[in-house]
Order: structure tokens, then sequence, then C-alpha cells
């Protein structure tokens, strides 16, 4: 465990940026323009969220507010349950076997666990970027075009056009791929295959955008880009992000939560955890002196 | 028996050769340095060495051993006997030959008879002591110089890799060698059809009637488009059929199916291909025949018992495994990721499937569906029971048609010459099934590449 720990640490932070904490301070004031300080109304309200998998529990009791037009991180050490906590946002626990949610998660005050509610709905209120880049095997246009088709959002042929166009100008491909809508999605390079992920995630105008290690499979230019991406994004939508990375998550987030083993150790504004967290698991965490 | 003898021979070589090569390396292997090969390769190297002189001498023989038996009776039989010539040399040189092995001959063989075929026996023993001896003689030739040349440095691994490789090549070369030869014969026998009766006649006639060959000269009409009719049609009807319901079989058994229940489904449909084919052609003739004749009646239609709907709809049953298995593979193959980044859009599971999942498999799923074409165009028995043998171009498939492959069973059972249109025109329909077969296979090839939608 503790290994596996260290393992990730090496592999995110390297340690010149870690051991400073103003340093990591400054890498943040100098991406995000307006330190957050204004509280927001809240958007998505968890409340003692536990998930099984078959037998196994995998979460213990989560309770977090998501604030809106802001970007929410999660961060922890591999296995801690991250990827599972998003999940639920969206209900893509449904689609595991075996896998059950307790609890209570309000998307604008309305239980999305509720039987009334509509999980396709549901699901294009709350759009998912992936880890690893996963355009269908269509043309860069049909790409985009997919959620806003199954949905009836446009209903001439312009309006998809249109559509289609300023998602990829609000994902920042526009420019890139403007000449070649009709090639496959999967000629792109893999930082342009995310970036048409979060087009297409957009297309379908969701308010919230769960995004689990977008840039995970990217190098650091189109790490660099897609996180300018999602500082923009933060102005229309509530974004939660998964990463490993610290730097990223003081570099575009407001607010951070910390996991552990299933549980949710410590959450705050971004600042004040990576300056004065509460818990020492965090600070340890953060600093890369886990364990 | 020889046989047996020859097989135990070889196998007590190489692995007498495989430790003479083994140990051997151990030997020469200097104090603390290495063989540049293992010694399980130096054993395989000297084994190849003995085994491969040792084989082409059997070989050899094998080979030639037909024609020196032959010569060594002609020479002991009387010269009356060989001035014979044409079938009575040959009935007498079978008789010969029977006496040799020992099976005895109908009536009183004859003494000149008698004394050859004890001649031949006495040969052919002689012979298998001298090629056996030469044969072991060559093998521990080959293992003593293969055993000379062991050294540390000596690349053993390197030879023995080679043999290898020419080996799978030689394996290889056997399947392509043998689709040659079997496309020839086809070629020949056909072009020797085509002197009866000109391809134009055959391609594009409309009326089969080859008449029966004892009735003489007279060479009928071959006709191919009523049987190649039968044969488009029966298969059409089988595989809308088996498509729709393969299909989505496996789309029910990859996508919603709880895992207990897709255990339990999947070789109950699997056992549907097992079934052998003249089970499903009874089946269709005593029960999907009469069943389809009275719905038939009920609505009005004249439906056959035996016509082209029954043995189209019985082939389609035959086909769905084929379709749903195949199909439930190439599903799978497709990413979870394409599956979730659907899902996570707001796709239901049925757009999802049919938006991503489908087009995504779709080009192994046409070449599952063209091959199964190729199994509904050549398949035979079903055909002859159930689709009513009878040659005529008629649109309705509720009446009886015949195929192609019945067509080729009909022009092959009873008494056949092989020089008669009557029977060589089965080796023309066999052309033109498999040429049939050809084409699908390669636009299923240009299909899947074109429309490939890649994914990683
Ligand atoms: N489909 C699944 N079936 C069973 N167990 C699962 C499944 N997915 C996750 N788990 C388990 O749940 C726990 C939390 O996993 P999760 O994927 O949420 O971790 P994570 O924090 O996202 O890790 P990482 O940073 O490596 O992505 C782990 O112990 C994992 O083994
Ligand atoms: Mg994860």
């Amino acid at each position: 465990m503790n290994n596996e720990h260290a393992e990730v640490m090496e592999m995110h932070m390297p340690t010149e940026k870690i051991v400073g904490q103003t340093d990591l301070y400054s890498i943040k004031s100098s991406t995000v323009r307006t330190p957050d300080a204004m509280p927001r109304p809240i958007r998505v309200k968890a409340r003692e969220v536990n998930v099984f998998y078959g037998s196994k529990q995998a979460l213990f009791d989560v309770s977090i507010d998501v604030p809106e037009r802001a970007v929410t991180a999660f961060i922890g050490p591999s296995g801690c349950g991250k990827s599972t906590f998003l999940r639920c946002f969206n209900r893509m626990n449904d689609t595991i076997e075996g896998s059950k949610v307790t609890g209570r998660i309000e998307l604008d005050g309305a239980d999305i666990y509720d039987g009334s509610i509509d999980v396709v709905e549901l699901r294009a209120r709350i759009g998912m970027v992936f880890q690893k880049p996963n355009p269908f095997p269509k043309s860069i246009y049909e790409n985009v075009a997919y959620g806003p088709r199954i949905h009836g959002l446009a209903s001439a042929k312009g309006d998809l056009d249109r559509i289609v166009e300023t998602s990829l100008q609000k994902a920042g491909l526009w420019n890139e791929v403007k000449d070649r809508l009709h090639e496959p999605g999967t000629g792109l390079s893999g930082g342009q295959q995310q970036r048409l992920c979060i087009a297409r995630a957009i297309a379908v105008s969701p308010e919230v955008i769960l995004m689990d290690e977008p840039c995970s499979a990217l190098d650091p230019i189109a790490t660099a880009k897609v996180e300018e991406l999602i500082d923009e994004l933060r102005e229309n939508y509530t974004i939660v992000i998964v990463t490993h990375s610290m730097q990223q998550a003081a570099r575009v987030s407001q607010r951070t939560a910390m996991f552990h083993l299933g549980y949710l150790v410590e959450e705050g504004p971004t600042d004040k955890m990576f300056t004065n967290p509460e818990e020492k698991r965090t600070q340890d965490y953060i600093t890369g002196r886990f364990g | 028996m020889n046989s047996l003898i020859v097989a135990t021979l070889l196998l007590i070589l190489i692995g007498f050769a495989y430790q003479v090569g083994w140990s051997r390396s151990r030997q020469v292997a200097p104090a603390g340095g290495r063989l540049h090969s293992r010694p399980n390769y130096h054993g395989a190297r000297v084994a190849i060495w003995a085994l491969v002189p040792a084989l082409l001498i059997l070989g050899l023989w094998a080979f030639f051993s037909d024609a020196a038996s032959r010569a060594f009776v002609m020479a002991q039989l009387p010269s009356d006997v060989r001035a014979m010539g044409g079938s009575e040399l040959a009935q007498a040189l079978s008789r010969i030959e029977q006496i040799a092995t020992g099976f005895g001959v109908v009536g009183e063989p004859a003494p000149y008879e008698s004394a050859a075929g004890q001649a031949l026996r006495e040969f052919r023993n002689l012979a298998f002591a001298l090629v056996v001896a030469a044969a072991a003689g060559t093998g521990a030739l080959g293992l003593y110089l293969a055993r000379r040349r062991i050294a540390p440095r000596l690349r053993a691994r390197d030879e023995v890799e080679r043999v290898v490789r020419y080996l799978l090549i030689a394996c290889s070369v056997v399947a392509i060698l043998t689709t040659i030869g079997i496309v020839a014969s086809l070629l020949t026998e056909a072009l020797r059809f085509f002197t009866f009766v000109s391809p134009i006649d055959f391609f594009f006639g409309t009326v089969w009637n080859p008449r029966f060959s004892t009735v003489g000269a007279g060479t009928g009409e071959y006709g191919l488009l009523p049987l190649l009719w039968g044969t488009v049609m029966i298969a059409s009807i089988a595989m809308l059929v088996s498509l729709p319901i393969g299909l989505m079989t496996a789309v029910y058994l990859t996508q919603y199916a709880r895992p207990n229940i897709r255990n339990a489904v999947k070789p109950v449909v699997e056992v549907l291909a097992g079934i052998p084919t003249i089970v499903y052609g009874f089946f269709a003739l005593v029960t999907v025949g009469p069943f389809l004749a009275g719905i038939g009646d009920l609505v009005g239609l004249d439906i056959r018992a035996t016509s082209a709907l029954t043995a189209g709809i019985v082939m389609g049953i035959m086909i769905i495994p084929f379709i749903s298995s195949l199909s439930d593979d190439i599903i799978r193959q497709v990413p979870r990721a394409m599956r979730d980044g659907s899902l996570g859009l707001g796709a239901t599971q049925s757009e999802t499937i049919r938006r991503v999942i489908l087009p995504a498999a779709l080009p192994g799923i046409v070449g599952a569906f063209l091959l199964a074409v190729s199994r509904a165009i050549g398949e035979t028995m079903i055909v002859v029971l159930a689709a009513g043998n009878s040659p005529y171009l008629r649109l309705n498939p509720g009446e009886p048609v015949s195929t192609v492959t019945v067509t080729i069973v009909n022009q092959l059972t009873g008494d056949t010459d092989f020089a008669s249109p009557q029977s060589l025109v089965a080796f023309a329909l066999g052309l033109t099934l498999f040429l049939m077969t050809l084409i699908l296979n390669v636009v299923a090839l240009f299909i899947v590449r074109r429309y490939r939608e890649q994914y990683e």
C-alpha cells in the first residue's frame, strides 16, 4: 500500500515543486485569474454516501457540497475511491455489475437516486470526461453531434452545425479541426482527442462536468491546454475533477477534497488545503510524505 | 505392422540422438564458460540430423516401391502372360498382389501366379529389411557427423530454429497446394464439361434437364440459372432468419444478460451448432414443412411441405449459433470505454448499442455474415431433404426448388463414368460454388478494410 502511494507521488510530483508550499501557491495564482473567495450556491450535495462493489465497501459515509461555477478537485492515493465517488454523481455506477449506492446525492435539491429521476436526463445534465480519451470511431463532427442528436437538441441541420462549432470552440479545438471535421476522431492526437471528448460533453449543455483524471494520458503541453480549458469552462459550468497531480489541483481548482481508504479526509478551499490543511494526512499527502 | 516397426525405430532414433547431443554438449562445455546454445538445443539439433536422412530414405522407398515391385513381378511372369497386356495383365497382377499379401484369390491360382506371389512377398520382405537398414545407417551417420561438430560456440539454437521455420512453412505450403490442387482439378474437369456444353448455355441457360447418361447420346440441357436461383433464394431466406435472431441474441448476451443467465444461455444456443445437418433436414421434412403448409392453408397461401421456404427457415435456424457466437466475440471486443462514453452522454442502452457498439463492430459482423452466407450456399443435407428437388425457375418461395449442391449430389450418385456430361457437370457446378464463395470472401475483406472504424 505505502509503496503504491510512494510510486504515485513520484510519478506526478517532481519533488522540488512540492517541498515549498509557497511555490505551489505561486503556480496557482499565476494561472487562476481570480482567487475564488466569494461563497457560491451549492449545486450538488452528497450526504452519507456509501458504495459497495458486491460485498466490498469502497466508500464510507462521504458528504460533500459542490459549489456552482467552480472547480472542485478530488485528490487522494490510488484506490481510495475518487473515481467511485465521481461516478455516483451521474449514476455511472449503475452500469457496473454488482455495485450498490446508498445515501443521498442531490442535484439542485432533487435526489438523483430517487425512482422518479430519469437517468438519461440526469446524464445529459451531468456530463463526464474519462481518464483515457475515448472518442467514438466516427468523424469529429459526428462525435460532437452525438449527444445533441440523441437528445434532440437540434431541429435543423444548421442548428446542429452551430452546436458542433460552438462546442469545439469552447473546447479550444475548433481552429485545429475546422478543416477536417469529417475525418475520424480517432485520428487526432491524444490531447486533441481529450479536448474532443470535452467538446462532446459540452455539446449537450450540461450543468455539471465530471472529469476523471482527464490529463493522465497526456503530455505536459496537452495537459496545459486542457487545464487552461478547464479554467475557462469554470465560468459557465460546475466542474468536478479527479487528479493525481497536486499542481494540477492547485492550479485549476477552487475547492479540494482529500480521500483516503474510502473516507473523505478533509475538504475545503484549495488555498487553505494546500497551505494550511487541518488533517495531518492531507498535509503528508500533499507534500509527498505519505504514510 | 511394418509402419509400426518403422515408427518405433524412428522414435528410438530420435530419443537416442537427442540424448547423445545433449550429453555431448555438456561434455564439451568449457569449465566456467558458457555454451552458445543450451544442451536441449544441441540434443534437438542432433536428433534432426539423424532423423532427416532416415526419413529421406524411407520417403524415397515409399515413392518408388510400387514401381519396383511391379517391375519385379513382371520379370517373374511367363512371357505369354506378359504379352497379354491390357486389362488381363492388370487382373493377373492384382491377383498376384493378393496372393502376396495373403488375402487369397477367387478360384484356384495358376502355378505361375502362386510362384510370382511367393517371390513378390520375399522380395518385399527383403527390400523392407534393406530399406530399414539403410535408413538406420544414414540416421546413424547423420547422428555421428552432427555429434562431431558439437562445440561450445556451435549455434545449435539457430539451426534448430531454422528447421522449425522450414517445418512451419512446409505445413502452410501443404494447405496452399491442396487448395491449388482442388481448384486445378475442378478447372480441368469443368473444362472437359465445357467441350460438351458451351459455357454460355451453361451459365445463362434457364432449363435444367440433363437426362440420364444411360439413355445415350442425347446430352440434355444444362442451364445453371434454375439451380442458382434456388441456391440464392434458400440462402437469402436463411440469412433473413438467422441474421436478426443471431445478432440480437449476441446483443442480448453481451449487453443485457446477467452473467449467470449468460452462462446458461450461451451453451444452449451453441448446442444448435452441434446438431448434424441431416437431423435438421429430417426436422424440416417431418415438422417444419407440414407446419408451414398448414399455416399456408390457414391464410390461403399455397405453400408446399418441401419448398424453398422450409429449407431456408431450417437452414436459418442452423446458422443462428454461427452468427450469434461470432458476433458475440466481435461485440465484446468493442472497448468498454466506447460504451461508457455513450452512456455518460445520456444515451440509453439501446441507443448506445445501435449508434456506437454495432457500428464499431460492423466490419466484423459483415465478415461473420458473409461467412455464414458461404455456409448457407454450400449447405447440402437440409436442402436435399427439404427443398423438393425441382429445378425450375420459380419466383414463389412456397414452391419446391433445387440448388447447386443438391444437383451435384444427384449427378454423382448412381453409376457415373466421369466421361459423360451428366457427371462432368458436377465439376462445373462445383466450380461455380467455389467462385461464389470466393467472391463473397473477397467482398467481405473489401468491406472490412473499407469501413473499418478504428478504435484503440
Ligand atoms: N468495478 C469494480 N468492481 C469491484 N471493485 C471496484 C470496481 N471499481 C473500483 N473498485 C474498488 O473500489 C475501490 C476504489 O476504486 P476507485 O477506482 O474509485 O479508486 P480511485 O481513487 O479512482 O483510484 P485511482 O486513483 O487509481 O483511479 C478500489 O479498492 C477498487 O479496487
Ligand atoms: Mg480512478
